[in-house]
């Protein structure tokens, strides 16, 4: 979706700030709300692309006025809402007053702790050879979808050139909708600055992203 | 303290504790339907706060730097490699290693969202995860890092990767001169987080820390 949370290239935010010496979390509830998306993400709630697009879909406004873990907050609690596994009614008492959904994975207790510190596997069997390699010339295809993609806008349209082949992965355009992982090879795909920025950028900068292969044309 | 700056206080005050009473409600509800043991969300905190840091890269990126055949393997397959450290905490599939030569300058960005490479270098600082940096680092790097106040020669390239998918970027900084003869553990003391993101370089050797 052509959300606000796709920023890159947009002017206007101001200065990057950086803290010195920065706490982990700024407050208590910051961790916990880190710990319960974590928690439920690995219980089978929800996968990591869901969890995304969940936050892309807070409204703009609420998106650009939250601080990050605020944003978790709001997309965690849409999304167990969406899902059924919890309700209005749970939310406006404060307390489980609906009955509990089956989880896929299961309770998530203390033994889970070490699967959840690795990232998860995201690698699949390629079900097609690929159709690029590095070294192609490729354009980001001019598409919008209205769901969730990780094609960000200041690339589509524009011509790139494949650097490197990461194999095939979870689609997370399918997967963040509950409609499967559709693997799809995955390319990065530098660049020119000028080519994204226009003749006046700095002729130096090269961006790349990292490109699944429904993102891609040849030319 | 005037009465303008006595709203802006309360009114802050007053939202915090709003969405501290939302997510305490929620860790209630997500315990008692039997989702979540309540010591398993304290034992991912503490996980996190223990166990992940950028103490993890810097010993890579000193290891690199004192072993040609791992700095290798680390280009090649930073996961394989990385994973042959035993002391180095464990680490997920598709981590890439990308290294800054005199020529050429890598920063890592991720303009949808917050991806960072956690179990190298832990949760990300807000700065990251924020509009500006979001917004910027893809279109005006050299003045994102005039904002970190490090400047690169003009000729130098940059190379922004944007982490748009679950391959994680790792930078592998040049080693500061003046480092030979020197220890991993040595070498560790001067890699900072930001020199791993590429918007900060690691530290000189004897200057203050």
């Amino acid at each position: 979706m052509n959300g606000v949370h796709d920023m890159g290239g947009m002017d206007g935010f101001g200065k990057v700030e950086p803290e010195p010496n920065e706490p982990m979390f700024h407050t208590e509830w910051e961790s916990r709300v880190l710990a319960m998306v974590r928690a439920m993400g690995a219980a089978g709630a929800f996968n990591i692309d869901a969890s995304r697009f969940y936050r892309e879909t807070l409204p703009p406004q609420v998106y650009l006025s939250s601080s990050y873990y605020k944003k978790w907050f709001l997309g965690l609690e849409a999304l167990l809402l969406d899902k059924g596994y919890i309700s209005k009614d749970d939310v406006a008492a404060g307390h489980a007053v609906a009955p509990a959904k089956s989880l896929k994975h299961g309770k998530f207790s203390t033994a889970d702790i070490e699967r959840i510190m690795v990232r998860g596997k995201f690698g699949r069997a390629a079900p097609a050879a690929a159709k690029f390699k590095a070294g192609d010339r490729v354009r980001a295809k001019n598409i919008h979808p209205a769901t969730h993609t990780r094609l960000p806008r200041y690339v589509r349209g524009h011509v790139g050139v494949v650097e490197r082949d990461h194999g095939c992965h979870v689609f997370p355009d399918t997967a963040a909708n509950d409609a499967g992982e559709h693997p799809q090879w995955l390319y990065t795909v530098v660049f020119d600055g000028r080519e994204l920025w226009g003749p006046d950028s700095d002729p130096t900068i090269k961006v790349s992203i990292d490109a699944f292969e429904p993102y891609l044309e040849a030319i | 303290m005037s009465e303008h700056d006595h709203h802006h206080h309360d009114h802050d005050h007053s939202e915090l504790s709003e969405t501290e009473l939302r997510v305490r409600a929620l860790e209630s509800i997500l315990t008692e339907k039997g989702y979540v043991e309540a010591a398993a969300l304290d034992a991912i905190v503490q996980a996190y706060e223990t166990k992940i840091g950028p103490h993890n890269g810097a010993k890579v990126v000193a290891k690199a730097w004192s072993d040609p055949a791992f700095k290798q393997a680390l280009l090649e397959d930073a996961s394989k490699a990385v994973g042959t450290l035993g002391h180095v905490s464990r680490v997920g599939d598709h981590l890439v290693a990308i290294e800054n030569t005199p020529g050429r300058h890598n920063m890592v960005v991720c303009t949808l969202c917050s991806c960072y490479p956690w179990e190298m270098l832990g949760l990300p600082p807000v700065w990251y995860k924020a509009s500006p940096y979001r917004s910027r680092a893809v279109k005006d790097p050299r003045g994102v890092l005039a904002d970190f106040g490090i400047s690169l020669p003009k000729e130098t390239e940059i190379r922004v990767w944007d982490s748009t998918a679950e391959t994680r970027f790792l930078v592998l900084p040049m080693r500061p001169a003046g480092t030979e003869g020197w220890s991993e553990e040595q070498l560790a003391e001067l890699v900072t987080r930001d020199s791993m993101i590429g918007t900060g370089f690691p530290k000189t050797p004897g200057a203050p820390s």
